[in-house]
């Protein structure tokens, strides 16, 4: 799992099946400091996260197990809002 | 699995269902030698591990859920698996 910081929403009228309802949210995957990881990218919502929200997200075929019913076409899916991390120099919420 | 370092906990109220009760750790993945490689994530903790600590991560969700037995929809990737005591490794 990896942290995330929530940047804006994606609306999606024509999805594949399965994916129907879901909300999709566009993420900067962070390290503990906020640094960028990688690149933009979207992921799926179960927890009801906002923009601008440090959250945690499972990627590959575990984000589909996020999911009910799970055999869904996803790779990235947020588990989790932060409300904080206890680390060296760590970022906040 | 990976050697990491243990960075510290990590808090979350809204989480999926099944990361209820489930201790998350802040995690930085580290070489033979201590020095970090690549970018800190997030594992859910089984060995009762602390800040500080070196230990054994594993990132495979096939075998966190043999480990966790808490059925077949468990979306978790990094399991904290060992707590590492000492690293011998021939000098390079």
């Amino acid at each position: 799992m990896y942290l995330g910081i929530v940047q804006g929403t994606v609306v999606a009228e024509r999805k594949a099946t399965g994916l129907e309802g879901t909300k999709l949210l566009l993420v900067l995957p962070v390290d503990d400091k906020g640094a960028a990881t990688g690149d933009v990218q979207v992921a799926v919502d179960t927890v009801q996260a906002g923009v601008g929200d440090l959250v945690y997200l499972v990627g590959s075929r575990e984000a589909a197990l996020a999911l009910d019913p799970w055999f869904v076409p996803v790779d990235a899916a947020i588990v989790g809002i932060v409300d904080g991390v206890d680390t060296p120099g760590s970022l906040r919420p | 699995m990976r050697i990491c370092k243990v960075l510290g906990p990590l808090w979350a109220a809204a989480k999926h269902p099944m990361y209820a009760g489930k201790k998350l750790l802040v995690v930085q993945p580290i070489d033979e030698t201590g020095t970090p490689i690549g970018a800190s994530y997030v594992a859910v903790d089984s060995v009762q591990a602390g800040t500080g600590d070196t230990v054994i991560v594993m990132t495979e969700g096939t075998g966190v859920r043999q480990i966790l037995k808490l059925g077949d929809q468990v979306p978790i990737r990094s399991l904290v698996v060992g707590i590492v005591d000492a690293v011998e490794a021939d000098a390079r």
